[in-house]
């Protein structure tokens, strides 16, 4: 049913077809809305063997989803920004303890100076954490993408936490056409969750034991096993999604026109934009390619290196960057390329909101091709600080 | 020892162990125990060596009630409530300095018994101070100096934050009563919501007692009103055990090396003087002393 809606009614509507059964968060903007939508359909009755909670922050919201996916619930959170690193602590637990945790994380910079606006610092902060990461073009997709996150994350290969990553503001609080799922077809998709091993007093077991060096090791290794096999999980659960839904979204990586010289790479709702920016730059006769990369954890570095390696150029387009080094999406990149030939420039825009205008992308993306453009910091001016 | 107690690795008369197996004895082990990085996890959970017999769960250091809070709602949505009660079995620096989820888990008055084992510092690492350590105690970051003679600071009143919260069930207890424990968490899992009993444990290591000196310390404790032993219900106050001819409190100082530094200087006799008062305050606040 197809029907004009927000982003943020997209997920909620689409958590509700999963049928979770503990859902706790804390209001943060550009989130709050996400959840006010899954208060309201808990009040009226219309979220079955689901208990929602109002957490006291986002680490205690963290933490009681940790004790109820140990206790065998499937559970949902959103959060952003200082929300997501103050859930840092229990989120990276969580993942060594393999509880299947659906997030949706609507990124937001991070303080300080305090910006409610959107880049991708705050998940870019969580990539060590053994979280699967899948960041959505639009709200089409944030909406398909949750029950695909609770079949990979329960997938017993994987039993990892899932993060879906959707911008702030660009994508929560836009309004777009969304075809909203049916029940049936969820429930066709997504069984109950059924975990091999979970607290209860009929078999007790011990979770979040210690671990002395003897042992510690063996458990973070299992953790890298799981992200490699959740690769292989998430191509098939893309492709059986793309089967049922009639909605081909691509595997880890989604290429428009691959046998160009050129190509930029990015991820999110940036990408949207970009496909019309390539387009034109292509009309005036320009070689150039996109590269939407839909998973950055696990990182999809051999299939990077399949369809980009003889490639001459490719611009990356960052919105975070790791302070002292450069660009996050480069340095990965960068890593996956080792060993070919392609140059790669990097660029870091937008961050805090600021604004990623048509032309000034399409003229960097130009300059680039041409090569009078250098990697670093674009669309910012100098100006003189206390500290400088 | 059904519930509890195989390989753990407790010092030899440690007040913990006595306090958790009356805890899980009195549930009959059918309760999901969460426990917060400390003492009673160290000696009980490392890997292979798991010494419970009831499911079990450390997560962090400072997020055990809200944890206890999940299993609980998960129990509720699943239907499986039946299934037994969740407890947190922390210690008192994860319940009164780091574990602020604490209140959350009272405000919102989740199904949980929240059990703090106090032995009064952070004793799992050697004994650093935390908000349960008493007035004029040495320890680790609070050491006996020149100028300074330990914690300054009071001990906070957990009792009252509990109760301030408009917590069901409040009580104190210690691990030299076993029978009180016993019925405090039965009693406890008779009423719905967010229940919190502290139990005085005393520590070999940390206090510097003799092993064989733990029940004698421990009923000191209770002896000079310096622990007082209460019980309320719905707010009110429904029982205290009373004391006859209350010790005074050197009697409990003398026997452990951290308030050793009381009894050596001028200072400490007027720290010692503060803690009688503070022993006549309880006494009197909660009508210990047993009329002759």
């Amino acid at each position: 049913m197809k029907k004009v809606v927000r982003g943020f009614y997209s997920v909620a509507y689409s958590v509700k077809l999963c049928r979770p059964n503990v859902i706790c968060a804390y209001p943060i903007t550009p989130q709050t809305e996400i959840v006010e939508n899954l208060a309201t359909m808990y009040a009226n009755g219309e979220l079955e063997n689901c208990r929602y909670i109002t957490a006291e922050s986002e680490f205690a919201a963290a933490s009681i989803l940790v004790g109820a996916s140990a206790a065998g619930a499937r559970t949902f959170t959103a959060t952003c920004s200082q929300g997501l690193i103050l859930m840092s602590e229990v989120l990276f637990n969580a993942a060594g303890m393999r509880l299947p945790i659906v997030i949706v994380n609507t990124n937001r910079a991070l303080s300080a100076p305090l910006s409610i606006w959107n880049d991708l610092q705050d998940s870019m902060a969580l990539r060590d954490a053994g979280i699967v990461q899948v960041y959505v073009e639009n709200n089409q997709e944030a909406h398909d993408m949750v029950p695909q996150a609770y079949r990979i994350a329960e997938d017993k290969r994987v039993m990892l936490p899932f993060m879906i990553c959707m911008d702030g503001f660009k994508l929560t609080h836009a309004y777009e056409p969304v075809d909203l799922l049916e029940q049936d077809v969820v429930d066709s998709f997504l069984p109950p969750y059924r975990p091999e091993v979970y607290l209860t007093t009929k078999k007790p077991l011990a979770f979040g034991c210690y671990a002395p060096p003897h042992v510690y090791m063996e458990f973070r290794v299992a953790m890298q096993r799981a992200m490699e096999r959740a690769k292989d999980v998430m191509e098939k659960v893309f492709k059986e999604w793309a089967e049922i839904s009639g909605r081909d979204w691509g595997g880890h990586l989604e290429i428009v026109y691959p046998d160009s010289k050129n190509f930029v790479i990015a991820m999110g709702s940036l990408v949207g934009l970009l496909r019309k920016v390539v387009d034109e730059l292509r009309s005036e006769g320009f070689s150039i390619g996109l590269v939407k990369l839909r998973t950055f954890r696990p990182f999809p570095a051999e299939e990077l290196r399949k369809n980009l390696g003889s490639a001459e150029k490719i611009i990356v387009i960052d919105r975070s960057f790791s302070c002292g080094y450069e660009g996050n999406l480069s340095i990965e990149l960068k890593s996956a390329l080792y060993g070919t030939n392609p140059e790669v420039i990097s660029f870091i825009l937008g961050l805090g909101g600021r604004d990623i205008p048509k032309d000034f992308i399409k003229e960097l993306l130009r300059n680039s091709i041409l090569g009078r453009e250098k990697s670093g910091f674009k669309g910012f001016k100098e100006f003189e600080e206390v500290i400088p | 020892m059904r519930f509890f107690g195989r390989g753990h690795g407790a010092c030899p008369g440690c007040g913990l162990t006595i306090a958790v197996r009356n805890v899980l004895e009195a549930l009959e082990g059918k309760c999901f125990v969460v426990n917060p990085t400390g003492c009673l996890e160290i000696i009980s959970s490392q890997y292979g060596r798991n010494a419970w017999g009831v499911p079990y769960i450390h997560s962090l250091f400072d997020n055990a009630a809200a944890v206890a809070c999940g299993i609980s709602e998960a129990l509720k949505a699943l239907g499986r409530e039946d299934e037994g009660k969740v407890v947190v079995l922390a210690g008192d620096g994860a319940t009164a300095d780091i574990g602020l989820t604490l209140h959350g888990m009272f405000d919102r008055n989740h199904d949980v018994i929240y059990i703090c084992l106090d032995n009064e510092a952070y004793q799992n690492t050697g004994h650093q101070q935390s908000a349960l350590t008493p007035f004029g105690e040495a320890t680790t970051t609070t050491p006996a100096g020149k100028v300074l003679f330990g914690k300054m600071g009071r001990k906070k009143d957990m009792v009252a934050i509990a109760l301030a919260h408009g917590s069901p069930y409040v009580a104190t207890s210690s691990a030299v009563l076993p029978a009180d424990i016993r019925r405090k968490v039965k009693k406890a899992s008779n009423i719905e919501g967010a229940k919190y009993i502290q139990i005085h444990c005393p520590c070999v290591t940390g206090w510097g007692i003799d092993g064989k000196d733990v029940v004698k310390v421990g009923n000191l404790a209770i002896e000079t009103a310096l622990y007082p032993i209460v019980e309320f219900e719905n707010g009110k106050l429904i029982t205290v055990r009373k004391v006859r001819d209350r010790k005074p409190v050197e009697e409990y100082l003398k026997l452990q090396r951290r308030f050793r530094h009381l009894f050596t200087s001028p200072e400490g006799k007027k720290i010692i003087a503060e803690i009688q008062r503070i022993a006549d305050e309880n006494a009197l606040k909660y009508g210990i002393d047993l009329k002759k």
